[in-house]
């Protein structure tokens, strides 16, 4: 079999183990507790009784397989279980909490990807003193951790200048422009240092596009330098880009717990650390799921782009 | 916008590197920070624990150089003792790690075939999650705490490290020396300690100390969380989880121990750039 | 005649080596001739090539005179070199597979050629470009058109090229070592198909090349190169005949193709090196 649709199929048939591999892991969390999980959740003065009671209702003294096989068809139902402490639906808290998660992760990668691409090539093009700025720009981005420039970000735009509210959230629904308004300073947080990864990426990959010799021919056919750039040496180094931002992502979500810590959002990762502290395994299971879940089909999203931006890849699949 | 150049030919060859003033950079660096840190009972003008009432919130000053925190403690003596815990937990991650990356990838790079298989399979399955996911998913396990914290963070960098230590160990294997000396009869141990792992450590070493500028970064982070370092002793991140809700009114609590952490994470990123130039001139190390 | 390529007195230096890679170079093509320029690597023959169409990276400093019909091109601003270069002037490289980008669809990297000249549509360039495709001899080009390089064969590719180079008609065709990445029997059918668009288009063809027997079949005169000078030109006939430079006679003997049968392969002797005709 080939052709474009074989490599989508074959790049899908890769990511189901994965995402058993993941659930199986997820799964395993609230076993994988030494001691007695239970106890470890409700406390040492709770009674053998209501620890009894506990471990029926999470169906821990079932055979191990067993809860695996009705806990995974409980997710792919979209029943999660509940949350200990709230008793509330965990499938409907994911869906109050992954809408800001992913607005903040998807905006905040958008602006990485809207600064850095275009800096990169200007980083790989321009002349010394670009290169220099841009250079102090990518060690900055990398060594700063993120949550200290959101603090940064929050005494200089909240604190000093008073623009911004230091912390808070409203749906996007319910008021957009204040939805943005406390999205911007978390978002410009997890921005800046994806950017620096991303013109870095992109500053070397279109400098080694551009010392190919098919950029001569087209040299050699009269093409214009912006041309040559925008219409050959960023699609060959598209790939190498879309390759980093699938593994950025990655970062970005596990950045926005902390981000979301800070900024008093109500995403996923705010709901899984305080999911750890209050020793609340369910929660902490259907987060560390529910983001695993978006990291892996990010993964794949970014491999199928690949093949389509390089028809060489798609072609040695098949 | 201007219209963009291009340079008219591949550029010129940058002008040679001189690696050694950035190990001898950021070695410096690292062992002033170090220094500093191992020093902080002698160092610190105050106990860190000390809680001064009248001069809480107190902005810089000749008694206190970093001011002091919402309880009225030194944020400079704070900050030394913190330091401490952090460069213990990051670079003790990463030890760690090492210790289990390099036979690991030494082995598998080394016998190749299904030994390599196998080791690349299972380490496969950590890169299945986010690092800070995964270090959180650790900590949901097994409570928070530094110990968990530095497990956490070596378990995430086994893979990476264990990589780069497998191809590392594939490239020098295959030279002649490597398959005289088993030709000789030397043993696969004998062979994989006095010619593989001699030969195919630099790189490693080049990611580690990479790493390590990440680890702090990381075990900031869960320490932020209130999932690293636990009360009393005082971590950098906790310091900045400390003062959030007065960084408005009181940003040296917040200042100082940030600049501390990059100042940290330059020395490791300037040794660990040295080092590639110096060690690694393939770029093996990611 | 006016000569349609004009080369006087050319001299190219680059920044760090005192000996100039080419010396004192006068040159002239007739238009719709076959020039071969021969000589070892090192000789100059590619950077003079590649002089002509201003490509030489900016550390290489080019004095003299290079007239194409008439129009000087040295110290022409890159905006005017770009304007002629694809189409009044045209070059294609020694390795297809490295010509062509990877990402790109064949036909497009044609049409671009044409686009980047012309003001035509996207849909009138990919007509031409699709007749193009059909001249230099891809089998089925309409279903071809779309597909990446490397599902071709380096033959097929470096006729891409060759298409994409002369889509706009050039009056120059720079060829710099066309054939040497390919197998002998492609090269041949390459040769003919420069030869033929040549003829076909009245196209004058600078033909850089190490291997005589490449010139022996396509080039009407020769000029032979060495250590940056142009020790002569000569008619091809002529060369083979009655070579009147020592090195070309040292050059002849020493290549199997066109070496007196049953003779040894001599050694060129050491008087005509680089050095021995630098004193």
């Amino acid at each position: 079999m080939s052709g474009p649709l074989a490599f989508v199929l074959r790049r899908v048939l890769v990511t189901l183990p994965v995402l058993l591999a993941m659930s199986v892991l997820v799964f395993l969390i609230i076993h994988l507790v030494p001691g007695d999980p239970v106890r470890t959740m409700l406390g040492f003065r709770a009674t053998d009784a209501t620890v009894a009671e506990m471990r029926h209702q999470l169906g821990l003294d079932r055979p191990l397989l067993d809860q695996y096989v009705s806990w995974l068809s409980g997710v792919l139902r979209g029943d999660l279980g509940t949350d200990l402490v709230s008793h509330a639906s965990l499938s409907e808290l994911l869906a109050q909490r992954l809408p800001v998660t992913f607005e903040l992760a998807g905006l905040s990668m958008l602006l990485a990807v809207l600064v850095g691409v275009p800096l990169g090539v200007r980083a790989a093009t321009g002349g010394r003193w670009t290169r220099r700025l841009t250079e102090g720009f990518v060690v900055l981005g990398v060594s700063v951790p993120d949550f200290w420039l959101g603090i940064m970000l929050v005494i200089l735009f909240a604190g000093l200048l008073a623009w911004l509210p230091p912390s808070g959230h409203v749906a996007f629904s319910d008021d957009p422009v204040g939805n943005l308004r406390y999205m911007a300073l978390p978002v410009l947080t997890l921005a800046t240092g994806e950017a620096a990864y991303i013109l870095r990426t992109t500053r070397s990959a279109v400098e080694s596009v551009l010392g190919r010799p098919f950029v001569t021919f087209l040299r050699a056919k009269g093409l214009s330098p912006r041309r040559i750039v925008q219409g050959h040496a960023l699609r060959n180094a598209g790939p190498a880009i879309v390759t980093v931002i699938g593994i950025q992502v990655g970062v970005l979500l596990g950045g926005a717990i902390v981000i979301e810590q800070l900024f008093g959002l109500p995403g996923v990762g705010k709901l899984i650390v305080t999911g750890i502290t209050q020793r609340n395994y369910p929660v902490v299971q259907a987060g560390v799921l529910a983001i695993a879940t978006a990291f892996i089909l990010v993964s794949l999203l970014t491999d199928l782009i690949v093949g389509w931006l390089d028809p060489r890849v798609a072609d040695a699949a098949s | 916008m201007t219209t963009l150049g291009l340079p008219a030919a591949p550029r010129r060859a940058p002008r040679p590197r001189r690696p050694g003033r950035l190990i001898l950079l950021g070695l410096l660096a690292l062992l002033l920070l170090a220094a500093a840190a191992a020093a902080a009972p002698w160092l610190a003008p105050w106990d860190p624990e000390e809680m001064d009432v009248i001069g809480v919130m107190g902005p810089p000053s000749a008694a206190h150089p970093f001011g002091s925190d919402v309880m009225g403690r030194d944020v400079l003596s704070r900050v030394l003792f913190a330091l401490r815990a952090s460069l213990l937990v990051s670079t003790s991650a990463v030890l760690l790690s090492l210790l289990v990356a390099i036979p690991l990838g030494l082995v598998a790079g080394y016998f190749g075939r299904w030994v390599d298989g196998a080791i690349s399979r299972a380490l496969d399955m950590i890169l299945v999650l986010p690092a800070m996911l995964l270090a959180i998913t650790f900590i949901a396990i097994l409570g928070p705490g530094s110990t968990v914290a530095a497990l956490a963070i070596a378990v995430i960098y086994l893979p990476i490290l264990a990589r780069v230590m497998r191809t590392g160990a594939l490239v020098v294997t295959r030279n002649d020396y490597v398959l005289g000396a088993r030709a000789r009869g030397a043993s696969h141990l004998r062979v994989l300690l006095t010619h593989v792992l001699p030969n195919a450590l630099g790189p490693v070493i080049v990611q580690a100390s990479i790493l390590a500028a990440f680890a702090l970064q990381l075990e900031a982070g869960l320490s932020f969380l209130g999932l690293g370092v636990q009360p009393p002793t005082p971590s950098l991140g906790s310091m900045l989880a400390d003062g959030r809700d007065v960084l408005t009114q009181a940003p040296w609590v917040e200042i100082f121990p940030g600049l501390a952490i990059v100042a940290a994470v330059l020395a490791f990123t300037v040794l660990g750039e040295g080092l590639r130039q110096a060690f690694d001139p393939e770029g093996v190390a990611e | 005649m006016t000569a349609l390529l004009s080369v006087s007195d050319v001299a190219i230096r680059f920044a760090g080596p005192a000996r100039p890679a080419v010396d004192g170079v006068s040159l002239d093509l007739r238009a719709g001739e076959m020039f071969g320029l021969v000589g070892e690597s090192g000789s100059g023959k590619s950077t003079l090539a590649n002089a002509v169409l201003g490509l030489l990276p900016a550390s290489a400093t080019v004095t003299g005179s290079i007239r194409l019909e008439g129009r000087e091109l040295l110290g022409l601003p890159e905006e005017e070199l770009r304007a002629i270069r694809g189409d009044a002037a045209a070059m294609i490289f020694q390795d297809a597979s490295a010509s062509l980008d990877p990402t790109w669809p064949v036909g497009d990297q044609i049409a671009e050629t044409i686009r980047a000249h012309r003001p035509v549509s996207r849909r009138e360039a990919e007509r031409r470009a699709l007749e193009l495709m059909a001249e230099v001899g891809i089998p089925d080009p309409a279903r071809r058109f779309r597909d990446a390089p490397h599902r071709f064969s380096g033959g097929m590719r470096q006729r891409i090229v060759i298409a994409a180079a002369l889509a706009n008609d050039p009056r120059l065709l720079i060829a710099d070592e066309p054939t040497t990445a390919l197998d002998v029997t492609i090269q041949a059918q390459v040769l003919q198909l420069i030869d033929r668009l040549r003829r076909e288009h009245g196209t004058t063809v600078l033909l850089i090349t190490h291997d005589l027997g490449v010139v022996a079949q396509a080039c009407d005169r020769v000029g032979v190169m060495r250590g940056g000078r142009l020790l002569e030109v000569v008619a091809t006939a002529d060369l083979f005949a009655k070579p009147s430079h020592p090195y070309t006679r040292a050059l002849l003997a020493a290549n199997p193709a066109t070496a007196p049968r049953g003779s040894r392969l001599p050694v060129i002797p050491p008087e005509w090196s680089v050095e021995a005709l630098d004193g």
